[in-house]
């Protein structure tokens, strides 16, 4: 359903990637014994990971630039701009056809939903997976696995025809945002902790007269709160970056999460604007940031359970 | 329990009672998982099965209300997708993408995994900043490239008079090249990730024994790390054929949806065209099964490939 790049997180977890990229956090403690690098070794291993985070870096910070100049400088010297050619009219030239805070509003209450539906389905069927003995739960785990295996974009004509013309629920956020409730990367997450709690712990609780119910809402909700801020986070890059979907079925500016109105901009209006690729990068920035600052605050989630947290059998 | 097992005392092994034996120990279980099998089934397996069917007929989106017929027509819509040039063109599209992005990301993500596997200063910084690209939205970043790789921009810029005319993106030589670059660029951090994991995973006798052996580092490299990671190159290979695949926003914002001349279409992007644009979702649905057939097919040879080691 993502685009081809946001879905990729959850790629570490497909089928076949689960092999080597299982023991990341496994990992973590044998830090210590990583091979040390001495002499003309240790340059050349720093100066090339320089240059990487260069490359990797250098497109941020030159959207930031472009966002910010006034006169547009394509020389390798407008990468480098003087304070008088500074100025936030981009800003407001990009405001001026797209309404930044109702799209940021969308693509919050987009984003919302589906990380609220993703975990209350993850968190049910992830607990249910490794805690509960009931018949079909090898179907149920197989059946997620094909839907790692077949790339949601295949299904993206049927959906549009569904959801669009079956449902009436297109310029919806209901339409944008339940095709995602099928999406397994939270169930992995919820399945991949409870099976690290032992199983002794709800069966006491049963012994004690606890109601299966009792037992999901006092006990495994509240002791899931690492895997819930885990799922929240994960979950959260993939619809605040989508692109397709929400493309497809909304048709009206004012429904449109700010990804959507931004690509209409680019391929539609930016040609009639003074300084185009300012307004662009202005936009461009608006939407990034959010993403960028969740990540550095959050990173160790992603390091260890985006990578790790795979099917470990 | 107790009940069950006295009255079932004739049995060898006792039986559990008959309400365990039709929904498991938990029975609860089931419902708990219910509200994501129905997901499933509304929003997986029927589309799935909606796709085969719309595949097999002439089916298109006509205006509401308007009674069209929509005659079974077999397997014409995959003939016909299987001889449409604009479908090899995408095909190709893949196989280029295949072709920059399976080499730069295994050499450029195997050498940075390598170093940050070692003790240097800022690895955190490294690690972040390598994932921030892979984080952020397409839509974000193109802007970025369209501006560097458009007719004034910086690349031209700086190449002076080496730079392609017609510039880079309008260009039917570079426009694909030039995604695939942005592709591989956006997502080298997870395959440095990637590779990461999957070094810690040889074992540093491996190392030591080579060691022994008198090889230096980079016989090191070439006779322990590399065949020590094979399982994340396969899995590389895969993934960028999917990707190829399914390139989307880039091919319709980067390069004008597809252009020059369909030069760099992609296959899901074709789809949008023919079956949401043009209305032929018969035939755009086809396209979409035998993405899908190729994709689990590459799927399964990996798979096999890798349970023979």
């Amino acid at each position: 359903m993502a685009t081809s790049t946001v879905d990729r997180s959850e790629r570490g977890r497909g089928p076949g990637g689960s092999a080597q990229s299982s023991d990341a956090e496994v990992a973590a403690p044998q830090a210590a014994r990583r091979p040390h690098l001495r002499g003309w070794r240790r340059g050349v291993g720093l100066f090339g990971l320089t240059l990487g985070a260069i490359a990797f870096l250098f497109p941020f910070y030159y959207m930031i630039v472009g966002a910010l100049q006034r006169d547009p400088n394509p020389t390798l010297a407008g990468a480098f701009p003087s304070p008088g050619n500074l100025t936030l009219d981009n800003l407001r030239a990009i405001n001026s056809r797209v309404d930044l805070v109702q799209t940021l509003i969308n693509s919050g209450i987009f984003t919302g939903g589906v990380i609220l539906l993703t975990l209350v389905l993850g968190l049910l069927a992830g607990y249910a997976l490794a805690q509960l003995q009931f018949r079909g739960r090898a179907i149920v785990f197989g059946g997620m696995l094909l839907t790692l295996v077949l790339p949601f974009q295949l299904l993206m004509i049927p959906l549009y025809l569904m959801i669009v013309r079956g449902y009436k629920l297109a310029d919806t956020f209901l339409g944008m945002i339940l095709p995602f409730g099928v999406n397994a990367t939270a169930v992995f997450i919820f399945r991949q902790f409870f099976r690290s709690i032992p199983g002794e712990l709800f069966e006491s609780a049963r012994i004690d007269g606890a109601s299966e119910f009792q037992i999901l809402m006092r006990l495994a909700i509240p002791i899931s709160r690492p895997a819930i801020i885990t799922a929240v986070i994960v979950t959260f890059i993939g619809p605040w970056n989508e692109f397709l979907w929400p493309f497809l079925i909304t048709k009206d500016a004012s429904m449109q999460p700010l990804a959507v109105a931004l690509a209409n901009y680019v391929s539609t209006v930016a040609a009639s604007a003074a300084n185009p690729f300012g307004a662009i990068l202005a936009g461009a920035t608006v939407l990034a940031v959010p993403v960028v600052v969740v990540f550095l605050v959050f990173q160790r989630y992603f390091m260890s359970s985006d990578i790790g947290s795979s099917l470990k059998g | 329990m107790a009940a069950a097992s006295a009255t079932a005392a004739g049995d060898q092994v006792p039986r559990r009672p008959l309400l365990q034996r039709l929904f498991g120990r938990h029975p609860v279980g089931q419902v708990f998982a219910a509200p994501y099998v129905l997901f499933w089934f509304a929003l997986f397996a029927y589309p799935l099965g909606l796709a085969l069917y719309m595949s097999v007929h002439e089916y298109f989106f006509a205006a509401p209300g308007a009674d069209v017929q929509r005659p079974f027509v077999g397997l014409a819509n995959y003939t016909e997708v299987l001889s449409d040039p604009s479908v090899r063109r995408a095909a190709l599209n893949v196989l280029i993408f295949l072709v920059i992005n399976v080499p730069l990301t295994v050499v450029f993500g195997l050498v940075l995994a390598t170093i940050l596997n070692t003790a240097l200063p800022l690895r955190a910084f490294f690690r972040a900043a390598y994932y921030v690209p892979y984080v952020t939205a397409s839509v974000a970043m193109v802007g970025v490239w369209l501006w560097l790789f458009s007719g004034g921009g910086l690349v031209n810029s700086l190449l002076g008079p080496l730079a392609p005319d017609p510039t880079w993106l309008v260009n039917s030589l570079w426009a694909m090249p030039i995604i695939a670059l942005f592709a591989t660029w956006k997502q080298l951090g997870f395959y440095v990730l990637l590779y990461l994991a999957a070094l810690q995973n040889i074992p540093d006798t491996l190392y030591e024994a080579a060691k022994v052996d008198g090889a230096g580092v980079f016989k090191r490299f070439t006779n322990v790390t590399v065949p020590g990671v094979r399982s994340a190159t396969a899995l590389v290979v895969i993934l960028a054929t999917i990707t190829g695949a399914n390139f989307f926003t880039e091919p319709y914002l980067l390069t004008g949806g597809g252009g020059p001349n369909g030069a760099s279409v992609s296959p899901v992007l074709l789809m949008y065209q023919e079956g949401i644009q043009q209305g032929n979702a018969g035939y755009a649905a086809a396209i979409g099964v035998v993405l899908a057939i190729v994709v689990m097919v590459l799927s399964l040879i990996n798979r096999q490939l890798l349970e023979e080691e």
